[in-house]
């Protein structure tokens, strides 16, 4: 009888996939042990004494963030800077702010935001990616949308619009109205404003760092 | 389908299985249309049934119709590989039944309810609102006891009868298929801890346990439709276990590379899933190779005849070894490294790739699962190709071919003006949007999102109509 090769045995096989499976799934497994608490929401603790986490805790809104390059890093990170008021108040607690934030995200879901919008880039794409959305130059003082809602701060605009997004059209593809409330709205721009918090690795990259590249605007 | 034919009370339940399966495959393509029209004319039933719920009801009917066959395949297969009737069929019957009706009632509150309040019962009894896995946590539920049924009917019949190499295989996968969906069912306020775990059921399903449930399927398909020899093919499916989880369990790397998640899910991301093409590659080169040499060893013999039992089953077999391959593989693979992937996340280039790949990975094969029910259902020995047949995969596959590339078009205008040159925001967004060959992109996407739906009903008349045809020999 010929010498059987070990190459042709399917128990060779068979325990190899077994191997390599259970090998793979025990590295995912201890990555996720390793990745888990470094995305963990960061607290009031934290913001006050300047310690960076990549997710930050929800009195992130009573900052003001901007989105920086960091020489080191190689790409743009967000920096949370100095006190800023966020409907009229810059000493959200943390039990308020967490509140606001639970709503938001719960309103995110129960509104299918991510059905059209992606969310760090993850959703659809019909409309615009809301990653760093708090941080877009159409909210702030020299955008279109705070005269156009007849709003003086960026978190009053962006509550109005979602609360009537069809009266304030932008474009032909226009945000449907999905019976978003006063409060609801304000959960959302809390959260918007917390998710331009995160730092996703420079995604997106240049964000509203480039001017006049197109059509001469 | 007719059931005369069948002996067995589980290849019967898999007919049920596919036909539903049928039925739903069309209200995917239904609802893709209706968001197809609404990128190109944004008014059509705006405020009636807008985008998010048109998109939400397709990748929703498009996971569900892909889960119902198959299980449908699993049930034809069982009595075939295991040498007995299926156990606990009763219960697989009930199970069906339960299944069918909680998804008719998800997707009626998807449509007349849309959306819900911001609080808890919206999640249980409305939506998730979390892409493909939108179905709000009563049918969470449901499903995770559906599919425990389910497995315990597999666990059941391989313990008793015979216990092959692919229904050992079958065993593993599904119940890996079905643990990975309690991932998805929590709640967090951290939106990055719930994309991460929401990756977990996404990118392990279709990346890693339903490939390796599409390698057993096209092994029992060369067995039973060319007479591949059994021995050799549970050998490819063994490595090609091997090499999909090898690469595509640690691949979930590439989803993490922008969700919040550390910076070194960027090498292993592009690691892993840079070799996630491999056992595609190796699929294809074995379902071709072992027809070829199958075919060879009758011409040796002086056999002119094909040795394809069901041509249009195994045409769609073949199709999705190189669907596979180029639509998960080569599309996948274009944007999968970080460098490309900071500017093409999130973008039509995601789109182009999830329509090829779905299509060339799971619906060609499963297509061809459900003409190998046909074939059993009316006692053909050969059952050749009709006209109808022919037609309806050169449209499907044409239509989804020129989709792909009609998204592909127009992810590259976007990635070039909304992310490279307009970084971005909002009006960055609209710029892309409004390219010429953005906007054309959108109408060629449309004109063969048609082409697909016409080759789908052309599939379905077949279906129903090639086991009455009398070129098949009986």
């Amino acid at each position: 009888m010929a010498k059987k090769s070990v190459w042709s045995d399917n128990r060779f096989w068979q325990r190899s996939a077994a191997w390599i499976t259970g090998f793979a799934s025990i590295l995912l497994i201890w990555l996720t042990f390793d990745t888990i608490p470094q995305i963990t929401m960061g607290n009031d603790a934290d913001l006050q004494n300047k310690v960076t986490k990549r997710v930050p805790g929800p009195t992130v809104i009573n900052y003001k963030i901007t989105y920086e390059m960091d020489a080191k890093r190689m790409h743009e990170i967000p920096v949370i800077g100095e006190k800023e008021k966020f409907f009229g108040r810059d000493d959200w607690s943390e039990q308020e702010a967490g509140d606001l934030l639970a709503l938001g995200k719960l309103g995110s879901q129960a509104k299918n935001c991510m059905d059209c919008h992606t969310l760090l880039g993850n959703g659809a794409y019909y409309a615009p990616d809301l990653t760093k959305a708090w941080l877009d130059p159409a909210w702030g003082p020299e955008g279109s949308m705070q005269a156009m809602t007849g709003k003086s701060t960026k978190e009053e605009a962006i509550a109005e619009f979602l609360q009537h997004p069809s009266s304030y059209p932008t474009h032909a593809r226009m945000m449907p109205n999905l019976g978003i409330t006063e409060k609801e709205a304000k959960g959302l721009v809390a959260f918007l404003k917390h998710m331009s918090s995160i730092d996703t690795n420079g995604f997106p990259r240049n964000f509203a760092k480039i001017k006049g590249a197109v059509h001469g605007k | 389908m007719a059931n005369n034919y069948l002996t067995t009370e589980s290849k019967k339940l898999a007919t049920w299985y596919f036909t539903f399966a049928a039925i739903i495959l069309g209200a995917q393509l239904l609802f893709g249309l209706v968001a197809a029209i609404q990128y190109v004319m944004p008014g059509f039933l705006f405020e009636i049934i807008d985008f998010s719920i048109a998109r939400i009801i397709h990748i929703n009917a498009l996971v569900v119709w892909m889960v119902f066959a198959m299980i449908g395949s699993v049930y034809w297969l069982l009595p075939d590989e295991t040498g007995i009737e299926t156990v606990g069929i009763g219960l697989g019957k009930l199970l069906f039944w339960i299944f069918a009706a909680a998804i008719v009632v998800v997707v009626l509150v998807y449509l007349l309810v849309q959306v819900g309040p911001a609080d808890q019962t919206t999640i249980w009894f409305i939506t998730e609102g979390r892409e493909y896995i939108e179905a709000p946590r009563w049918a969470d539920i449901g499903i995770v006891v559906v599919v425990l049924g389910f497995i315990y009917n597999l666990y059941a019949t391989g313990m008793k009868g015979n216990r092959s190499g692919i229904i050992t295989v079958l065993m593993a996968d599904m119940l890996a298929f079905a643990g990975i969906y309690l991932a998805g069912m929590g709640y967090t306020d951290n939106i990055s801890i719930d994309q991460y775990w929401w990756w977990w059921v996404i990118h392990l399903w279709v990346e890693a346990t339903w490939e390796v449930f599409v390698g057993s399927i096209a092994a029992y398909g060369l067995i039973t439709m060319i007479g591949a020899h059994r021995k050799v093919v549970e050998m490819w499916l063994w490595i090609e276990v091997a090499m999909l989880f090898g690469s595509g369990i640690l691949g979930i790397g590439h989803h993490y590379f922008w969700i919040g998640t550390p910076e070194y899910w960027w090498e292993i991301g592009a690691l892993f899933s840079a070799l996630e093409p491999l056992p595609l590659v190796a699929m294809f080169i074995h379902v071709l190779y072992d027809w070829g040499k199958m075919q060879g060893e009758q011409e040796a013999q002086g056999k002119e005849v094909s040795v394809i039992s069901n041509k249009p089953a195994f045409t769609w077999f073949v199709l999705n070894a190189f669907g596979n391959f180029l639509g998960a593989g080569i599309w996948g693979f274009f944007h999968t490294l970080p460098q490309v992937n900071l500017y093409t996340h999130g973008t039509q280039f995601t789109s182009a790739h999830g329509h090829l790949a779905f299509f060339g990975a799971y619906a060609t094969i499963l297509i061809g699962m459900f003409y190998l029910g046909v074939q059993g259902s009316n006692g053909i020995k050969v059952m050749k190709t009709t006209k109808k047949s022919i037609w309806a995969t050169s449209m499907i596959v044409g239509g989804v071919v020129g989709m792909t590339v009609a998204l592909t078009v127009a992810g590259y205008v976007q990635v070039l003006v909304s992310r490279a040159q307009m970084g971005a925001t909002w009006a960055g967004y609209f710029d892309g949007q409004a390219g010429l060959w953005f906007a054309q992109g959108m109408d060629w996407r449309l004109v063969m999102g048609v082409v697909t739906f016409l080759g789908f009903i052309v599939l379905i008349a077949d279906l129903l109509s090639i086991g009455k045809a009398d070129h098949h020999e009986r």
